[in-house]
């Protein structure tokens, strides 16, 4: 039954290798800001279809 | 097609100066050239996130010279270094994902711009370029022309390096991992079986148990430790007192329970309870990063202006610099920013940021000008007065109010409580322990911790934070902002009510004009038109540019009567224009509109009206505040208007005309020094003093992007009706407060009944801890939500609030 010891150690390293990243995360700023990024994702994928097409049309108008 | 609106900016377009391009219609050469600059670039992706996010360009010729000044621009960047600079700039245009997308998409614009980034909620946008090939001038040239203009302001120059305080959410953080691991690692032993695999492993699971209980202990609680130390040493008994005590008392007694082997200890009930007590306290924290609370004069004023030298030439110096004597040249929109002397013909003067009128003011050459006024219309020339800290305006800020800390004298509703709570729960835990100890020494001490740790008072320093950051939420949605929760129980005191005039009881937007009666003929019009030029009474004036302009003609006969009208002959054709007394034609008494009434060669012709310029609702809420408060209105003009609002207004409201900030600021004083909790609704810089030292100062504000006093809250001006509403409402999340105070005694009332019998056992501890709290919250939640429906519904029209047109 030794192997408590062992698994109990392992759990807890990773509990605070988890603590750390979470520490190290709020240090880098990455909460300071929690609207902008759920934007930002969204566009990406837009701008690709996007660039190959020279005459512009808006999405507004392509509905019209 | 489009329907009318501008493809850009959605702004209404006027018929005839609609211009086509690219088959979309715009409404001026401004909006079509962004359009062309975004076009060009491949950019019309901005177009798709967001139908008409744009601005209409500003013209911007020569005001940002300053950043010419390398000492000025060094200022303001974040970062220097030799071909990376990184400037934040405050954008209040931003409002939308279009907004994002162009602003972080500016590299394709501009060569030399590495990288841009939007903070949204903060609306900043951080660009780190390349000084080499880009200079920050050319880059806000580049904003401005694509309609984001950045506000960069005095405020800029001042301030040093923001540190943000993370330090709860490392705590909390620390805490949660304490929490987390000491229950799953406490659970065998909850069961209290005498096993042969848990007698095996108790040893090494209880002293791992307090070794992770350690930095909860140490660090997450140590802000209670400090605040409970202060307390007693400055001779306050605050709730923070009970909390640390139970949490030293908790890891004493389960320590000692550890090393003597009586039992598992209570180190989960200890990591729970600072947990949860930090999570109130974030949930208090709401904060709106893109409204500040704390802006003086610095917000407005500019980092530079132009001076001109001896020799003639320009060139831009920092507003410090700025001396007696020195002669200044004011661009259209530049704000003045010390006192001074117009040396330049005329200038047409917009004092809305000192009183909240929007009505421009002319000077003359000669005339005093004060700071704090933007210039609308040509360049003009002043000599300096005052240097910018002794100018009328900003001398206002040497006073003592500003310096003091407006924390120290709020007392919250918790702190009071625990004024009784700690005490009582002290005598209690030492009677028991004198009872117990003739009994049995062990149990005395027992149950004596046992007490110290049940008692604390957990859902009782859990119920304010959760009610107020709540309710806090619900005023935010309803476009009232406060500054922090202490306003709240603030407000529900408040027992006067203070408002400015101009700006907060009436609107600041230009008013109507109608006219009445029969119509008037080109003839008539310039008739009227010349009579009105030699008048400076405000409705003379107002009229004046309401009628189209119109070929010069010289009265022969001009005479103005004050306080009636005036009387013209012009070409031989009289015109009488005034009071309805003067022309002696109607007797009418609605006093609820302003008009001047027009008679031509003995003809009545009819009146202009001025439409209404107070808010929407204002003599409804005066009558439903009337009933509770004492309202003042305190204004800096004459009381040329006195007649209409005593009309208008319950005949409790005091009226009181011809305020100086200052007389405002001591007005206010007065009447605390009467026992009144005061309120201060207002708007100008000229209402700052007021805001500053009433109890609670309210700015309101028409887009409240824009600026506004340092205040402990912001309203919408589109809310203004509704602050009944919210005084009540403030008055039930006082009451909300109560009950749930109630409800957490029941529990300690409880959990004591435990502790003084001394069955206290870890499992019930563990319990009574996680499920008090859940009930707290859930029912100060449930209950705030509940008083905001009841009360009023609630506007659900969301407008894009943030976007603001120029009108």
């Amino acid at each position: 039954m030794g192997v408590i010891y062992i698994l109990i150690t392992i759990s807890i390293i990773v509990a605070v290798f988890f603590l750390y990243a979470f520490i190290r995360a709020v240090r880098s700023g990455q909460y300071d800001d929690d609207y902008t990024p759920s934007v930002r994702m969204l566009f990406d994928d837009e701008l690709k279809i996007k660039s190959n097409k020279k005459p512009i049309q808006t999405i507004k108008e392509k509905q019209v | 097609m489009n329907t009318g609106n501008c493809f850009h900016c959605g702004i209404e377009i006027n018929k005839k100066e609609e211009i086509i391009y690219d088959e979309k219609s715009f409404c001026c050469n401004g909006c079509k050239t962004v359009y062309e600059i975004f076009s060009q670039n491949d950019l019309t992706c901005y177009y798709d996130f967001q139908a008409s996010p744009g601005a209409t360009p500003q013209d911007i010729q020569g005001k940002y010279d300053f950043l010419d000044n390398e000492s000025i621009v060094t200022k303001l960047l974040e970062f220097q270094e030799d071909t990376t600079h990184i400037v934040s700039l405050y954008i209040p245009h931003i409002h939308c994902s279009s907004c994002i997308w162009i602003l972080e998409n500016l590299q394709k614009l501009q060569q030399g711009i590495n990288t841009s980034q939007v903070n949204f909620p903060e609306k900043k946008v951080r660009i780190t370029f390349n000084p080499e090939e880009i200079s920050l001038k050319k880059i806000v040239e580049l904003l401005c022309s694509i309609g984001y203009e950045p506000y960069i302001s005095l405020e800029n120059f001042d301030e040093g390096k923001k540190v943000i305080d993370r330090s709860l959410i490392y705590k909390i953080g620390v805490a949660f991992f304490c929490f987390g691991n000491i229950m799953l690692l406490s659970f065998p032993e909850y069961f209290e079986v005498e096993e042969y695999w848990i007698n095996e492993y108790r040893g090494f699971f209880r002293w791992l148990i307090f070794a992770i209980s350690l930095p909860a202990f140490f660090y997450s609680a140590s802000g209670y430790y400090v605040s409970a130390y202060k307390s007693i040493k400055s001779g306050m008994l605050n709730i923070d007192i009970p909390i640390a005590l139970g949490i030293v008392v908790m890891f004493i007694r389960s320590t000692v329970d550890i090393v003597f082997d009586y039992g598992q200890g209570f180190f989960d009930s200890m990591t729970g309870l600072i947990f949860f007590m930090l999570l109130g306290k974030l949930f208090q924290q709401k904060t709106y990063d893109f409204l500040s609370f704390e802006r003086d004069y610095k917000s407005y004023f500019p980092i530079a202006i132009t001076k001109i030298l001896a020799d003639g030439s320009e060139t831009s110096v920092q507003v410090y610099d700025i001396q007696k004597g020195d002669r200044l040249l004011i661009r259209n929109q530049e704000l003045i920013p010390v006192d001074g002397i117009l040396i330049s013909e005329k200038a047409s003067i917009d004092y809305s940021f000192v009183t909240g009128e929007a009505v421009t003011i002319e000077k003359k050459s000669g005339d005093k000008i004060f700071a704090g006024g933007k210039q609308i219309g040509k360049v003009i020339e002043m000599e300096v007065l005052f240097s910018v800290s002794q100018s009328y305006l900003t001398q206002l800020w040497s006073n003592d109010v500003f310096q003091k800390k407006i924390d120290i004298k709020h007392k919250t509703v918790t702190d009071k409580i625990s004024r009784y709570f700690t005490p009582a729960l002290l005598g209690l835990a030492i009677i028991s322990f004198l009872y117990w100890i003739f009994i049995d020494t062990n149990t005395a001490f027992n149950v004596f911790t046992a007490i110290l740790i049940v008692a604390c008072p957990c859902a009782l320093a859990l119920t304010a934070p959760f009610t107020l950051g709540n309710v806090l939420r619900i005023l935010g949605k309803r476009k009232f902002y406060l500054k922090n929760a202490i306003v709240i129980e603030q407000l529900a005191k408040v027992d006067s009510i203070v408002f400015d005039k101009t700006g907060t009881i009436t609107t600041n937007k230009k008013t109507a004009i109608t006219y009445e009666g029969t119509p008037l003929n080109d003839f008539d019009l310039k008739l009227l038109n010349n009579a009105l030029r030699g008048s400076n009474h405000p409705l003379s004036r107002r009229l004046y540019e309401f009628i189209p302009n119109q070929i010069k003609l010289i009265p022969t006969h001009f005479e103005e009567i004050i306080g009636k009208g005036i009387y013209a002959e012009i070409d031989g054709n009289t015109i009488k224009l005034g009071s309805s007394q003067f022309l002696k034609t109607m007797t009418e008494n609605t006093h609820k509109k302003t008009k001047v009434h027009v008679e031509i060669n003995g003809v009545y012709k009819g009146s202009y009206v001025f439409n209404n310029q107070y808010r929407e609702g204002l003599e409804q809420l005066f009558l439903q505040l009337s009933k509770k408060y004492n309202l003042i209105i305190l204004s800096g003009d004459n009381d040329g208007e006195r007649k209409i609002l005593e009309k208008m207004l319950p005949s409790t409201t005091k009226l009181v005309f011809n305020q100086k900030p200052e007389q405002k600021l001591e007005y206010i004083e007065e009447l605390q020094k009467q026992g009144k909790n005061v309120m201060m609704i207002g708007d100008g810089l000229n209402d700052a003093g007021a805001l500053a030292q009433s109890n609670i100062g309210i700015s309101i504000s028409e887009n409240v992007n824009v600026f506004s006093p340092a205040c402990d809250g912001i309203l919408d001006a589109s809310q203004f009706q509704k602050i009944g509403f919210f005084m009540n409402y403030s008055k039930k999340a006082m009451k909300t407060i109560f009950m749930s105070f109630g409800l957490s005694l029941a529990y300690n009332v409880v959990g004591l009944t435990y502790a003084v019998s001394g069955n206290l056992s870890p499992l019930v501890a563990a319990i009574i801890m996680p499920l008090s709290t859940i009930t707290i919250v859930s029912f100060v939640t449930i209950m705030t939500n509940f008083y905001a429906r009841n009360s009023q519904p609630a506007t659900r029209n969301f407008q894009p609030a943030t976007k603001n047109n120029p009108a």
